[in-house]
């Protein structure tokens, strides 16, 4: 079963979906946050900080699941501050977020002296040996980790929230027309503020995902614009949760691929193999945005609100 | 309870003020997070605000000024244009890195040549690498309406593994034994960027960045284009209407910033530099856009703001040489400007007012 000079399909599948998750947690996260109509820039920023926090407090306490949720408060830490710009203070979304991302990367740079060259608790299987050695199913079903089955399950959840809750309605209302969640009574800058947070959660959570389980270490810049990439995927996927998952695995996919390929000696260069995630990404959002106008974009999406009445 | 109310008109007063209220509040913050790292505040304070001014090395550190604040002001500029007209180009260190290797490349590849002509066509190649790595978020947004955020952004993680790739290969010393980086321009006169007046640090990477300030101030206020950019940010149907082209607009904006990061990383390459190395760029791409806002994306404004985030550049490596200060403490501190800067500026467009009664 191998192709590629030695790489085995059933193991590059199993690879990508544990590779995908700080992604596809991320642009989960920010998926619903642009849909209450919010263009927060700085996932980067969050995505490291919740590296960082998950990393420290996973260390600290020696358990990695005090350590996730450790990450998603860190995130959702930071993420006030946007929201505090962003909805209190009416400042420019695009420039807050970036100054997130500034500020993220510099404080994780900052609070990560002395965290380095230390190895992290480990996060294990979730499932027995016995479901995953069966062949083929075994490792792309129940040989992850159980932070991968709970980016499936956020998929599922947020998309049924979304579509077919009272809370999705709201969320999407104020998305789309804040004028008109304001006249019929909701608070739209709070709900905002909410989704922010919760975007920062899983941003942070995403982040600590990569600290704790894929490098595991920590290394100054270690997200390594998986922030960025994330806010592509909410495009790409044109802001629902299900497409964000094929985004992110498809993503995941080429990332794998691409490690592989380098490790496998396949006679191109390294440098090139390492660019072309990026280029890819780009590659994507053209075909993506070509030929559409808006493509499905909350109609509010990056529109500060001020109630004048 | 304090509630905002929309201002009339935007205060003048404070469209001045809040560039220098941000910082003040900036050193508050900052001071009480060196505090909190056991340093003593007031200390790194006067070592990152006063002493690279009037401080015992101030001789040597003035200079240093303009060598850091020649670049940021030079990418500033650029991005203010765009960041005016509501086009975020946010890559200008991607393509502060492709000038630096085009300007290094056609200087190396005429090495050991000794003509005039070689600096003043190295300048031309650095702002046309420039030019041409904006251009690819420029022509993908006319053409198939693509987010050049994230374009421009991702274009900078590509730029950076060309650096890589320069310096570890198609731009390697020959004669380097074997170690990564590009001939020094030091030793080659004819391409060398050398400080005109050492002692202010103006070398010629610093006469364009004053320069291009006023040019910019010029289009700004008293050209076309100028008027263009600002009616496109401010009212893009009014401006539809007065038949400015987007697709122009886009074009313009992000090959004027990206020229304009391909000259700064020209500059640097051949002078501060010196080669192209793989750590060869800084973040000046990204602290520019701290420089853009801080100096209220008006070019004369930006000037000073350069100084001001030169300032905590060179006083920050005083303050990590002397006290101890991480070199992250800074970026932080550069972080939380932005921050105060963008919190402070409602005042600009809103006022408090306390809500009398049950509102």
């Amino acid at each position: 079963m191998d192709f590629f000079g030695g790489i085995n399909p059933v193991i590059l599948i199993a690879t990508l979906m544990a590779s995908a998750v700080p992604i596809l947690l991320a642009a989960l996260g920010e998926a619903v946050v642009e849909r209450s109509g919010v263009l927060n820039l700085g996932v980067e920023g969050m995505m490291i900080i919740g590296a960082l926090g998950g990393f420290v407090v996973a260390v600290e306490t020696g358990s990695p699941v005090i350590g996730f949720f450790g990450g998603a408060v860190a995130g959702a830490l930071l993420s006030l501050i946007f929201a505090t710009l962003t909805q209190v203070f009416l400042a420019n979304q695009v420039a807050t977020g970036l100054a997130l991302t500034l500020f993220g990367l510099g404080v994780s740079s900052l609070g990560g002296q002395g965290y380095n060259g230390i190895k992290p608790p480990a996060t294990g299987q979730l499932l027995p040996d016995a479901l995953a050695d069966l062949p083929v199913v075994g490792p792309i079903l129940f040989g992850h980790d159980w932070v991968v089955y709970f980016s499936i399950a956020m998929t599922a959840v947020l998309w049924w929230v979304l579509k077919s809750t009272r809370v999705g309605l709201i969320i999407r209302a104020v998305g789309e027309s804040h004028e008109a969640a304001h006249a019929l009574g909701y608070k739209v800058n709070r709900i905002r503020l909410m989704c922010i947070a919760f975007g920062g959660a899983m941003a942070g959570m995403g982040g600590a995902y990569i600290s704790l389980a894929r490098v595991p270490q920590w290394v100054d810049g270690i997200t390594a614009g998986a922030g960025w990439i994330a806010l592509a995927i909410v495009v790409f996927a044109s802001w629902k949760p299900w497409r964000v998952l094929i985004g992110a695995y498809l993503f995941g996919g080429i990332t794998v691929l691409q490690l592989n390929l380098q490790v496998a000696g396949s006679g191109i260069p390294v440098e090139y193999l390492s660019m072309a995630p990026y280029l890819i990404t780009i590659l994507v959002l053209v075909i993506m945005s070509a030929g559409r106008k808006a493509n499905g974009a909350p109609a509010a999406l990056g529109q500060n609100f001020h109630a004048s009445r | 309870m304090l509630r905002l109310e929309k201002r009339p008109t935007p205060s003048k007063f404070w469209l001045y003020a809040t560039p220098p209220v941000a910082v003040i509040l900036t050193m508050i913050a900052g001071g009480i997070l060196f505090a909190l790292m056991g340093t003593n505040p007031f200390e790194v304070i006067r070592t990152i605000f006063w002493d690279p001014l009037f401080g015992e090395f101030a001789f040597y550190l003035r200079g240093q000024l303009l060598v850091k604040a020649g670049p940021l002001i030079l990418i500033a500029i650029g991005l203010a244009l765009g960041f005016r007209a509501g086009i975020w180009n946010i890559g200008a260190e991607g393509q502060y890195i492709i000038g630096a290797i085009f300007g290094a490349a056609v200087g190396l590849a005429v090495f050991p040549t000794e003509s005039r002509w070689i600096f003043p066509v190295m300048i031309v190649a650095g702002a046309f690498g420039g030019w041409v790595w904006a251009m690819i978020p420029a022509i993908l947004k006319t053409r198939f309406n693509t987010n050049e955020i994230l374009v421009s952004l991702m274009l900078v993680y590509v730029a950076e593994t060309i650096l890589a790739k320069a310096s570890t290969g198609f731009l390697k010393n020959p004669e380097g034994m074997g170690f990564p980086g590009s001939r020094n321009f030091s030793s080659y006169p004819a391409a060398q960027n050398a400080f005109l007046y050492e002692p202010l640090g103006l070398h010629w990477g610093g006469v364009a960045a004053l320069v291009t300030a006023v040019l910019a101030y010029i289009l700004l206020t008293r050209h076309q284009a100028g008027f263009q950019i600002r009616l496109a940010g401010q009212a893009p149907r009014a401006a539809r209407f007065h038949g400015v082209s987007p697709a122009r607009l886009v074009v313009l904006c992000m090959g004027l910033s990206g020229a304009l990061a391909g000259l700064a990383g020209m500059f640097e390459v051949t002078g501060p530099a010196g080669q192209i190395s793989i750590d060869f760029n800084t973040g000046y791409g990204f602290t520019a856009i701290i420089v853009a806002f801080l100096g209220r994306l008006n070019p004369l404004g930006i000037v000073l703001a350069g100084f001001i985030l030169a300032l905590t550049y060179v006083g920050g490596e005083m303050a990590s040489t002397s006290l101890g200060l991480p070199d992250a403490a800074i970026q932080v501190f550069q972080g939380m400007l932005l921050f105060f800067l963008l919190a402070v500026d409602v005042l600009t467009n809103y006022r408090f007012r306390l809500a009398v009664g049950a509102h």
